[in-house]
């Protein structure tokens, strides 16, 4: 038996999926599909940018739509994916600005860690309310 | 927060789907709360009370004091 709370899972990833191919778009496109030319490239950013627009309220309209208990979960999870992510990023752009890294610091490392912690954060907090 | 969730339902013959669906919410919150391990907020907790048509009290039992 379901709730009458309507399942927003299926819209929140239709956009995450719009956003990662946009994103994979702009990040491959100049390089691969059209020679870096300047006006597609800009395109595929205000594009990428706009689908990201649609992944935040399509988020925000997923956490109206769970239930309280779910909703904590994903609020927890949150909480310490920001606080691992700060602390982390911050830690990591550190070893990079004095030397203790032989390789630069990258943005994709962060999102990594921020996606894996909020990924293992929800798993835990499912697990301990089980 | 201790309750009589659990036994409340079975009295009535419902399953846990039942009453999620009664209170708008999923079954793992019902499993969640009936085994101790989530508290329902105050709204929640007085809808679970109009459901049973009991007092708020009658339903949900605080945990006793560590400090006393």
């Amino acid at each position: 038996m379901t709730t009458s709370r309507p399942d927003r899972s299926v819209h929140l990833a239709s956009w995450t999926g719009a956003w990662l191919a946009t994103t994979a778009a702009a990040v491959f496109g100049p390089e691969f599909i059209w020679n870096s030319d300047e006006l597609l490239t800009v395109l595929a950013v205000l594009l990428n940018v706009g689908a990201g627009i649609g992944m935040i309220v399509a988020y925000v309209r997923h956490l109206e739509a769970i239930d309280e208990m779910m909703r904590r979960i994903q609020l927890e999870a949150m909480a310490i994916s920001l606080g691992v992510g700060i602390v982390g990023g911050i830690g990591y752009s550190l070893l990079d600005a004095t030397n203790l890294i032989a390789f630069d610091a990258e943005i994709g490392h962060l999102v990594a860690l921020f996606g894996l912690t909020y990924m293992a954060a929800i798993l835990v907090g499912l697990k301990r309310r089980r | 927060m201790k309750n009589r969730l659990k036994v409340l339902r079975a009295e009535r013959d419902w399953t846990q789907a039942d009453l999620a669906h009664a209170l708008d919410v999923s079954r793992q919150t019902v499993n969640a709360i009936e085994t101790g391990k989530y508290d329902p907020s105050l709204p929640l907790a007085f809808k679970i009370a109009r459901l049973f048509e009991m007092a708020i009290e009658d339903v949900f039992e605080p945990a006793p004091r560590s400090d006393a």
